[in-house]
């Protein structure tokens, strides 16, 4: 049976024997070196004797009724072990989702976006796979389009789900609206009277990708028991099995699930993609199934960023103290659900960024459209809000006449702000402290670009495209900061599981640490060996895969994961070392009173007091013994917002960034080079710094992506995606990529697991709207829109 | 899809004779990209890597002939002084690596209107030499796109190199992408100044369904600058000849709204492009090489 042949590329054990480091050190990653030699097995390389390969046909129209589906000659095809339509799947439970179960695994009846699964191919060569894919016959019927706020709320608007029973349905305007979450604090009308300088401003966030390198893919090997082994790449393993097993028919006990090689994730793999369908072929055909997308098919296998439009009011008075705000946030959900209702409680709650004002009416929407489905990705409904009050700040400031920086600062919330939601922010809030901090860093040199040779064009505009070598160029500098939600907010029982064993292997004490926590590049495989290192007083500690023989880890995602599975195993690792504590004083209690009186603590292979006196080897007090704890750990508790005033202590921790951008300008041809992104974030403190300082750039870069070029563009009149190719959705390569100083600060969060703050997410706010006011700067543009494209910039 | 795989030129003209339907592959920087998406599946690739002859080049009294394989690292760092245009079109063409291996062969089998040679090669002035069982020919540059993603090659014959004037004044090549390096032409424009000849070529990409000459912008600056005795006596283009220089550019382009861009934004750049490249190609010739080059 195939559990019994050969697989390769499939996950093993990590052992880091040579990395020394405890928390707060740069200690490297263990899968680093294979990474950029191109030796590490990534989701796409598995490999399984007798493995088919599976192919998804997908809809060529945004929304249809299917008239019929022929498949007899896709299964004619020499090679072809299985076809399978909506009709062959196998259990009641036909449909999934994170929050709503609305996504059909094949379509049915209907298609309501552009590349949704309507079949599925298994075959032995992938070729001859895709082949017959392109031989199934799909008649539609086309039906209207809904594209935006008008199209889904007019009142003959086709319903894109009908007869809806979730729990939204009961408070949403339409049934084309998703969810909605209105905030309202104080008294916004009242308090717009107060106000010398009001600024009202419409902005638009185009729909970003999360263009993770490797695309979705995964093996699912058939098992003797009549269930399935999947090995795949995904953010959170649980959630997954939790879709999986009822569309299959399976208990979650026969689904066994294993993380393979992640090529990165940023949100995108928060849905299932080629989940269901690799295990309904293994399982139909009795034979391993892999199925690796292509990049085309990858634009349509994820879920995207929601593209927003934005209504903000803002009033000052004309000492610069902000008023009041309104505000109105319709973000495009597409076809399904997703994680839509999560990312309107985000966008609603962070609306008013990091700055106090008392009176604010605010409503966050999402749609249900026929534009393709978008849900999870890094900054989660914070991103399109921090661009648009941002915009608004520096409008406002200049009618003030302030500067822009001292406005904000002016504004900026502290320890101890409430949020608009009545939540008081109880930890440190260094918003002003981080503004002055990039403020305060000196300016790149002006004229960079010049050589004693001649003008560099890598450094200017176009780059290596050749246009400028100066003409036209003009600088300019923004700023901008914003706050971000750590952790599953609104209720959500956030936990995570560690699995902790300590045990002396070849006279040496060694730690393993267990977690179903997805590695996909945030470094928790790193960070974990650390906490273990740091608490437990070993060297050597083997990281397990992560699979579902454990616990739940949650998500990674929400900037959660050093905080909460990274607290989960810091945790379970507190039991471990009680319990090898009972043993030393079982076994050599009787040699040292310290060991009934003193703290005594793991350190160096040893039991030591906290004076620093050693009590035992580890080595000799676990022989013969294994101590091994499983343990689930949560935050603190969350409630659900309310849905007429969005009152309630919704969210767990906060996280802080602020960007100063300086960019050049064609101002011509409308090109953008930004020279400088400095960067100030509270981090609570750094387990890794260089991972902290990583993600910080890392984030900022995706932030500068959609600042200027990410886009994935949708035709208004079909809903269909126009540039699904890595050819037209430009991601920002090195040469894009400017100097990005990071400032990391440490104030201790103290209800955090070693008062560390989420830091993943943060930079990814802030990046954006420093690098569009940067633009306006050097333009004098008003530019409501981002990404910017040259055409907005030569008003052509 | 068979995969043909000849030793020799012979053996691959003989297989495209036998084979007309067959998609000549060498670097892969087109072939490729339309395979994986799916916009064809040719019954046959030929392969052209084993040619060896191919890859190579010589400078001769007149002319550099370059072999359609030729991987454009090659002329970017080997052929800089014989054609400046295209060594500087070459840097813009995608990553390192896709220029280690691509070559003009494959943009001129293509012929994309966003190939990135087509403007330097139109700038330059060349010809085409393609060859089949039959025989062989050259094809001068300005007979060769005959329409969108077409070329005068009958269907049994291959590209074997092209045979590009030598620069005897400035070139320059600017392309406007929306990222800042490995990118598509939005549009790109090349200019060449041919002080033997006394005339100025251009090249336009990606703003015409075929890559095309500015002619009328050609023209007016030919006539101006034999008019104003400006060959002789290296003056200072005036503002207004250059203004008019990138009016008539800009008006060449017959550009459409796609993905990329806007027709209107398009015609806009061509003209910027036009001004500032023959800015630069004029004050080399005017002995200020240094300051205007630009390098990377």
């Amino acid at each position: 049976m195939a559990g019994t042949k050969t697989t390769t590329g499939a996950p093993t054990e990590v052992t880091q024997k040579h990395n020394k480091g405890g928390i707060g050190e740069s200690t490297l990653r263990p899968d680093g070196t294979l990474k950029v030699t191109g030796e590490f097995a990534y989701s796409s390389d598995m490999w399984h004797e007798d493995m088919l390969w599976g192919q998804t046909l997908r809809s060529t129209v945004a929304h249809a009724e299917i008239v019929s589906i022929d498949t007899v000659e896709a299964l004619k095809t020499p090679g072809v072990y299985a076809v399978l339509t909506y009709d062959d799947l196998p259990a009641e439970m036909k449909n999934y989702g994170l929050e709503i179960q609305d996504t059909p695994v094949l379509a049915h009846g209907k298609v309501r976006h552009h590349g949704e699964p309507v079949a599925l191919v298994a075959a032995d060569h992938p070729e001859t796979a895709r082949r017959a894919a392109a031989k199934i016959v799909v008649e539609y019927k086309e039906l209207p389009v809904i594209t935006d706020e008008a199209s889904a709320t007019a009142p003959d608007a086709v319903l894109v789900h009908e007869g809806r029973t979730d729990e939204y349905i009961e408070h949403v305007p339409h049934p084309n609206i998703v969810h909605n979450q209105p905030i309202i604090r104080g008294n916004a009308e009242e308090a717009a009277k107060k106000a010398d300088f009001i600024v009202k401003g419409e902005y638009t966030f185009g729909m970003q990708d999360q263009a993770f390198l490797g695309p979705e893919s995964g093996l699912a090997v058939p098992a003797e028991d009549g269930g399935v082994d999947l090995y795949v790449a995904t953010q959170w393993l649980h959630s997954d099995l939790g879709q999986i097993a009822p569309v299959l028919g399976l208990p979650e006990e026969k689904v066994r699930m294993t993380l393979s090689g992640v090529g990165g994730a940023f949100g995108g793999r928060e849905d299932i993609s080629m989940q269901i369908h690799a295990c309904l072929l293994a399982l139909r055909t009795g034979k391993p199934v892999k199925i690796v997308y292509n990049r085309f098919e990858s634009f349509f296998g994820h879920v995207h960023r929601h593209p927003a439009k934005l209504y903000y009011e803002h009033g000052a008075t004309k000492d610069g103290k902000l008023t009041h705000m309104k505000c109105r946030i319709v973000l495009d959900g597409g076809a399904y659900a997703s994680a839509s209702p999560a990312v309107v409680g985000n966008a609603s709650s962070l609306s008013v960024g990091p700055y106090v004002i008392d009176d604010v009416d605010i409503e966050a929407i999402a749609l249900y459209s026929n534009n393709p489905p978008c849900g999870a990705m890094r900054g989660f409904g914070a991103v399109q809000a921090c661009f648009a009050y941002e915009a608004q700040m520096d409008k406002l400031a200049d009618k003030v006449g302030m500067d822009r920086v001292e406005f904000r600062q002016l504004n900026a919330m502290s320890q101890g702000t409430l949020l608009p939601t009545g939540q008081p922010v109880d930890s440190p809030a260094p918003v002003a402290e981080i503004l002055r901090r990039v403020k305060a860093r000196p300016m790149p040199p002006e004229r960079q670009w010049e050589s004693s040779e001649g003008a560099d064009v890598r450094a200017l505009p176009g780059g290596l495209s050749n246009t400028t070598h100066g003409e036209g160029v003009v600088r300019g500098v923004g700023y901008a900061v914003g706050i971000k939600n750590v952790g599953f907010s609104e209720g959500f029982d956030d936990y995570s599981t560690a699995k902790v064993r300590m045990e002396v292997i070849n006279g040496e004490p060694v730690a393993t640490v267990h977690t179903a926590m997805a590695e996909v590049g945030q470094g928790g495989i790193t960070v974990h060996a650390q906490i273990a290192r740091t608490e437990l007083g070993v060297q050597q500690v083997t990281i397990n895969p992560a699979d579902t023989q454990v616990g739940s880890a949650g998500s990674t995602s929400a900037s959660r994961q050093t905080y909460v599975t990274g607290g989960a195993v810091k945790n379970s690792c507190e039991l471990v070392r009680e319990k090898v504590l009972e043993i030393g004083r079982r076994k050599f209690g009787s040699y040292h009173p310290a060991w009934a009186t003193a703290e005594l603590l793991l350190e160096g292979g040893k039991v030591v007091t906290d004076g620093g006196e050693t009590l035992a080897d580890l080595a000799e007090l676990l022989e013969g013994e294994t101590v091994e704890v499983e343990a689930e750990w949560r935050h603190r508790p969350t409630v659900a917002f309310d849905k007429k005033t969005g009152q309630g202590n919704g969210h767990v921790q906060y996280s802080f960034a602020a960007h100063r951008a300086v960019v050049e300008v064609d101002t011509e041809l409308g090109l953008v080079k930004v020279i400088e992104l400095a960067t100030a974030q509270d981090v609570g403190k750094a387990l890794n710094p260089l991972s902290v300082v990583g993600q910080i750039q890392g984030g900022t870069t995706q932030g500068l992506g959609v600042a200027v070029m990410e886009e994935i563009i949708v035709d208004p009149k079909t809903a269909k995606v126009r540039n699904p190719s890595f050819t037209d959705y430009l991601i920002p390569t090195i040469l894009d990529t400017p100097t990005i100083p990071v400032d990391v600060l440490e104030l201790a969060d103290p209800n955090a697991p070693y008062g560390l703050r989420g830091m993943g997410e943060a930079p990814t706010l802030s990046s954006t709207p420093a690098v569009l006011a940067a633009i306006r700067n050097a333009t004098g543009l008003e530019l409501n829109r981002t990404p910017v494209r040259p055409e907005h910039l030569t008003g052509t | 899809m068979d995969f043909l795989r000849p030793a020799s030129w012979e053996e691959a003209l003989a297989a495209k004779a036998e084979h007309p339907t067959a998609v000549p592959i060498a670097g892969g920087t087109d072939v490729m990209v339309e395979i994986n998406f799916d916009h064809r599946r040719p019954e046959y690739l030929l392969d052209l890597n084993r040619v060896a002859e191919l890859r190579e080049w010589a400078v001769g009294e007149e002319t550099v002939r370059l072999g359609a394989s030729v991987p454009y690292t090659t002329i970017m760092e080997e052929l800089r002084t014989e054609l400046p245009g295209l060594a500087l079109a070459s840097h813009t063409v995608a990553s390192p690596q896709i220029r280690n291996r691509g070559g003009v062969g494959g943009n001129l089998g293509t012929a994309s209107p966003a190939g990135d040679a087509h403007p330097a090669l139109l700038a330059a002035d060349c010809e085409v030499e393609v060859e089949s069982v039959r025989g062989s020919r050259l094809i001068p540059i300005d007979e060769f796109y005959t329409g969108v993603k077409r070329n005068a090659l009958a269907e049994d014959e291959l590209i074997k190199s092209v045979h590009i004037k030598k620069a005897a004044g400035p070139q320059q090549y600017s392309k406007v992408g929306t990222r800042n390096a490995m990118v598509i032409a939005v549009c790109a424009f090349g200019i060449a100044l041919h002080p033997d000849t006394r005339t100025v070529r251009t090249g336009i990409g990606s703003a015409a369904p075929t890559p095309i000459r500015a002619k009328a912008a050609e023209e007016f600056l030919n006539a101006a600058l034999e008019e104003g005795g400006f060959w002789d006596s290296k003056k200072i283009i005036t503002p207004s000849i250059a203004k008019q220089f990138a009016e008539l550019a800009s008006g060449a382009a017959n550009p459409i709204d796609d993905v990329r861009g806007t027709a209107n934004y398009r015609r806009h750049a061509v003209g910027i492009m036009a001004r500032r490249t023959l800015g630069w190609t004029w004050e080399s010739y005017r002995g200020n090489g240094r300051s205007t080059e630009g390098v990377a």
